[in-house]
């Protein structure tokens, strides 16, 4: 899939990472209200990557039903991005797209970039399990639970979301980063700060699917500068069942889908593997 | 990572005014002067907003520039800007015009003029003098008028809104009666989307390939947010120049609506 935040703003463009070769396609991340997100520059390129601090721009959900439609009716899988600014902001979010024929949503508890309530409610286990559970009272899809790395201990927090009735655990949003241009002697971004992703945030991400794994029973969705085939394969043995795929479409454009999708597919048939679940946390076997 | 993407702190070397409310600001760019006629780059104003940009020259004795028309808080900082002050630029980035035929007319609508002069250098360096088609609402706002008459002599003509200069009314109006006139093999068109749309609708009636230069908000430049979306297409990375395939896959879209910084959509205005 792309990861959440990543060509997620309309059908079209949505369709055209599906029939790149995603196996299903994420929205860009979902509110209550209308958001233009922040002043531009929203984005640095930077060395192993990007730091964006986009502010979660999007329509509204409501707006974004017949988007969702419109995906389905192409018949485009589709994972619905979410926030709210509050636990029933959350709920009431969650009932509006699952209203829409999304087939999963992802709840995401991590953006590094808003306000505090709006955005790292993942950084509290008691939080996130209270809202995972409100946003479960209103839907009967799988409700995926976006984590980022930036906690203490990431294995309390996603076996809080467990708890609080999460499907799988996707690891991990973007890290808190920044850049300064020493010419200007000023931060580039507009917000100062921003996430970090792309290869540079690799092992972190690795880390905490590998963390997860040993804490949590569901199904865990990678995500964190996933380029190749081979990065795919190292997040499928630390527990990864599912990979999310953003800032390598930047340096590899569309067709870095199929070309993990390729790699993947050499990696199992040169090792005599027939199922992609025979590889899911081999590595925890060690 | 490719120097294209790092911002560069450039100081500004020569302003001039073009027009009441257009400036051009020249600076010195090792990778500005490899780009090509139609690619833009992102200008950063510290404290207003990081905008696109077309190049509107690009390695003249060693200097590249962008052509800033007035329109909001950025461009005004830019406007005012003297010698001596610095922007932040990254790029360039996009496609560029396929320069190519041997009589191509070209249509050219207020501050869209700017990415069109470096494809008139690129045709005479080739040898060709295209037909140009220079269009503002009145004979106030006509950009690079002097310098487009030198390169092109009795090929340039000039239309107007209000009459006060050349053809009286809409260029995309004009470019149809030189159609109907002449033979054109390729048509280039750049400015106020509406009259992009129009050219296109002609075109499209005559069977004559065209190229045009579309603007979308674009926040990234690398083709990964979508803000800049347009049917399947990014305009930062797949254009911003659209030829005639891809602006009939976009033409539900083209000279009807855009995504407005939020995701939504909203009407093409001018």
């Amino acid at each position: 899939m792309n990861a959440a935040g990543v060509l997620g703003m309309s059908p079209a463009i949505l369709k055209r990472v599906y029939d790149s070769g995603a196996g299903a396609v994420v929205t860009k991340s979902l509110g209550p209200e209308p958001r233009k997100g922040h002043p531009n520059p929203t984005f640095i390129r930077v060395e192993g990557g990007a730091i964006n601090a986009m502010g979660l721009p999007n329509p509204g959900a409501e707006y974004f039903v017949d988007e969702i439609k419109e995906l389905k009716e192409m018949g485009v899988p589709v994972v619905a991005s979410f926030f709210g600014g509050s636990v029933q902001e959350f709920a009431d979010v969650a009932y509006t797209l699952s209203r829409a024929g999304a087939d999963a949503l992802e709840l995401n508890a991590s953006c590094p970039n808003v306000a505090k309530e709006m955005g790292m409610l993942a950084a509290d286990a008691t939080n996130i399990e209270k809202v995972t559970q409100a946003v479960k009272d209103e839907t009967k899809l799988p409700v995926f639970v976006k984590l980022s790395s930036n906690v203490t201990n990431i294995k309390s927090i996603a076996k809080a979301a467990e708890w609080g009735g999460a499907d799988a655990i996707t690891a991990v949003n973007t890290v808190k980063a920044m850049a300064i241009d020493i010419n200007m002697r000023r931060p580039i971004l507009h917000n100062v700060t921003g996430g970090l992703s792309g290869p540079a945030i690799k092992p972190i991400a690795l880390r905490c699917v590998w963390d997860i794994a040993q804490a949590v029973d569901i199904p865990i969705i990678g995500s964190g500068g996933i380029t190749t085939g081979e990065d795919a394969v190292e997040f499928m043995l630390a527990g990864a069942s599912v990979l999310e795929v953003g800032t390598a479409v930047m340096t590899h454009g569309f067709e870095v889908y199929k070309g993990i999708n390729d790699g993947i597919a050499v990696y199992m048939e040169e090792n005599g593997f027939k199922e992609v679940k025979e590889v899911v946390g081999l590595a925890q076997n060690r | 990572m490719h120097r294209t993407d790092k911002i560069r702190t450039v100081k500004i070397k020569k302003v001039n005014r073009e027009a009441i409310d257009i400036t051009t600001l020249y600076f010195e760019d090792e990778t500005v002067r490899t780009g090509e006629p139609g690619q833009y780059i992102m200008v950063w104003v510290p404290g207003d907003d990081e905008v696109p940009m077309s190049i509107s020259g690009i390695d003249e004795d060693g200097l590249s520039s962008i052509t800033v028309r007035k329109v909001g808080i950025t461009s005004e900082t830019l406007d005012a800007m003297q010698p001596g002050d610095r922007i932040g630029i990254r790029g360039p980035y996009g496609n560029s015009y396929d320069v190519i035929g041997e009589s191509p007319l070209i249509v050219a609508g207020g501050s869209g003029t700017a990415s069109l002069l470096p494809l008139v250098k690129a045709f005479k360096s080739k040898g060709v003098t295209p037909t140009f088609i220079l269009g503002g609402r009145s004979a106030d706002n006509l950009l690079f008028e002097d310098e487009l008459l030198e390169l092109l002599g009795e090929k340039l003509v000039i239309s107007t809104d209000d009459g006060s200069m050349g053809f009286n009314g809409y260029a995309s109006g004009y470019a149809a009666l030189l159609m109907d006139e002449n033979h054109y093999d390729q048509v280039y068109t750049c400015g106020p989307e509406l009259m992009m749309a129009k050219v296109f609708q002609e075109t499209e009636r005559r069977d004559i390939p065209t190229q045009a230069s579309l603007e979308r908000y674009v926040k990234c430049a690398v083709g990964i947010c979508g803000n800049c979306a347009i049917g399947p297409y990014r305009v930062c990375k797949d254009g911003p120049v659209f030829n005639t395939e891809m602006l009939r896959e976009v033409r539900e879209e083209f000279g009807i609506s855009h995504m407005d910084a939020s995701g939504k959509n909203v009407r093409v205005n001018h």
